[in-house]
């Protein structure tokens, strides 16, 4: 688990940890401030309890191969993210106001070869789960059995078809040490039957479903065991337009 | 003689033993001649089942992590059904595999259009940076295979065929090879037409460069061809027709010259049959390719004399 000294060490001549109470204003630098609608921050709170309080990575390990990767493949809307990013230090604060411009290294989607921390680029919907399967495979047949594989997708991203190649497979192979966090927001056309929930455990999948403001609850269901099984956190938060 | 495909499991199970950075991702095609791989090496020889978008992501995500995938299975479900992850989770990502393929553009015919790719290097030339190896002959699709896993990350797509010529060639897996030498045009075979064409072309006096590797394209070797000899130069792929003529015109672009491109046809045929039927069909085979290659040639001259 990460420690306040840990902390220090990734912001380095930065004196000051940002916090959480710090992302509205890193948003603010990117959106201009009036755009805080709920689908912009739909990830925002398990954007932070992840990099917080869960994923074994810092800039300083960013390429080490026994990081915890975490996959974002709901590329849209990535302010939040990179407002986390900023927070924990892998992109410097001062990147963020030129979000999107054409010398930025921050666009609308991200693209890891231009962002230090990210795992993969995004944008394109149902990419970040089959990767992260692969991405598990490969730690697995290397030996690296400690460090854990996150994807977050989206509830409407979860309708693509390569996701479900993904979710079937990932059971039976019992990818132990892949976690999903979809992002509910009801935005997804058509309901589906059963709850997302049930979509995955049908597959063999270990599955929690949590109010995604809630940091203790997200903290729980992030960290709770799962032997031989995947594991997806469904993160319920109010509705895109609702 | 066996085929490509019938070397590839062998030649790939060899490479798992010997290098600890190769992985085999199948989509349930092929599995069966990785059946004892398997047993040796459970975490890197990975069968998705029929899943071909997982195919190509999962790749990408064993790439990432330091290992050098070879995905294998037919062509329409390999290059043409993923096609957006292929593009985006190698190129994209920044990573690379070894794509090969097997049933080329017709290697069964009596399985019909669903089974044909023909358009397979067509499309991987739309993207940035893959190098594509059409070998003609079971020996030279080993040593591609081998120079392709041993090339770092790059992006590599392997060509599989049961098309094959009679033998193989020292073949280098960059440069064509200059199998003949004759002044009056230079006609450019790729992988397993070779054979065809060099029976079509007996007697005439052109210049015949064998290509296994396509991608990046040969440009000094087809430029030193056409300084011995005419610019008229003919394009002979077993796959889509022209997918090499802008190769061409851009290795040729300060020299005036004529391309022509032969390859199999973009209408489909609805006919089964054999491989030899359809390669008469696309008019790939020897008695063709001289009608065509002697009246293109020849028309050439008649216009500059005239």
């Amino acid at each position: 688990m990460k420690t306040a000294a840990d902390d220090s060490r990734i912001h380095g001549d930065d004196s000051r940890t940002l916090g959480y109470e710090d992302l509205p204003r890193l948003m603010g630098l990117m959106t201009g401030d009036e755009k805080h609608g709920p689908a912009a921050t739909s990830t925002l709170d398990v954007l932070w309890v992840l990099y917080d309080r869960v994923l074994r990575v810092t800039p300083e390990r960013s390429q080490d191969p026994v990081r915890d990767r975490f996959l974002l493949s709901k590329g849209h809307g990535p302010m939040a993210y990179y407002a986390v990013l900023a927070a924990k230090g892998f992109v410097p604060v001062e990147w963020l106001p030129g979000f999107g411009a054409y010398d930025s290294p921050l666009g609308h989607h991200p693209d890891r070869v231009l962002v230090p921390g990210a795992e993969i680029g995004s944008g394109s919907l149902g990419h970040g789960l089959p990767i992260a399967v692969g991405t598990a495979l490969g730690l697995r047949a290397q030996g690296l059995r400690e460090p854990g594989v996150w994807v977050l997708i989206g509830d409407a991203e979860l309708d693509e078809g390569s996701n479900h190649e993904a979710i079937a497979f990932a059971g039976p192979a019992g990818l132990d040490r892949l976690h999903t966090v979809v992002i509910d927001n009801s935005s997804a056309g058509h309901a589906r039957p059963g709850g997302i929930a049930a979509r995955f455990e049908a597959a063999g999948w270990s599955a929690v479903t949590v109010d995604g403001r809630d940091h203790e609850a997200l903290y729980a269901a992030f960290t709770a065991p799962h032997p031989g099984r995947p594991h997806v956190v469904i993160a319920r938060v109010e509705p895109k337009n609702g | 003689m066996d085929t490509m495909r019938d070397r590839f499991a062998p030649v790939v199970s060899r490479l798992l033993d010997e290098d600890p950075r190769v992985a085999v991702v199948l989509a349930e095609i092929g599995k069966d001649g990785f059946a004892e791989a398997m047993r040796r090496h459970p975490e890197r020889v990975i069968n998705v089942g029929i899943r071909e978008q997982l195919l190509v992501g999962a790749a990408a995500g064993l790439a990432l992590t330091g290992l050098r995938p070879i995905v294998h299975t037919f062509a329409s479900f390999l290059v043409e059904r993923p096609f957006e992850q292929v593009k985006l989770d190698f190129g994209h990502q920044n990573t690379g595999a070894v794509l090969v393929s097997a049933a080329a553009s017709f290697d069964w015919p009596a399985g019909g259009y669903t089974h044909m790719a023909p358009g397979d290097v067509a499309l991987l030339d739309t993207l940035d940076g893959w190098t594509v190896h059409v070998p003609g002959h079971p020996d030279e699709a080993e040593t591609l295979l081998r120079r392709a896993v041993a090339a770092g990350d790059d992006k590599v797509y392997v060509r599989l065929s049961v098309q094959a010529n009679r033998q193989g060639r020292a073949v280098d897996g960059e440069r064509f090879l200059t199998v003949r030498e004759g002044r009056s045009g230079v006609v450019v075979a790729v992988g397993p037409v070779l054979d065809a064409v060099l029976a079509a072309t007996e007697g005439l006096d052109l210049t015949v460069l064998y290509a296994t590797t396509v991608r990046p394209f040969d440009t000094a070797g087809l430029r030193r061809a056409v300084q011995g000899a005419d610019t008229d130069v003919v394009l002979v792929e077993p796959y889509l027709t022209g997918t090499s003529t802008a190769a061409v015109s851009e290795a040729l672009a300060e020299v005036p010259h004529r391309v022509l491109g032969l390859g199999v046809g973009r209408r489909e045929l609805r006919r089964y049959g054999t491989v030899e039927e359809h390669v008469a069909a696309h008019g790939l085979d020897a008695r063709s390719l001289r009608e065509r290659i002697g009246g293109f040639v020849g028309a050439g001259r008649a216009s500059v004399r005239a």
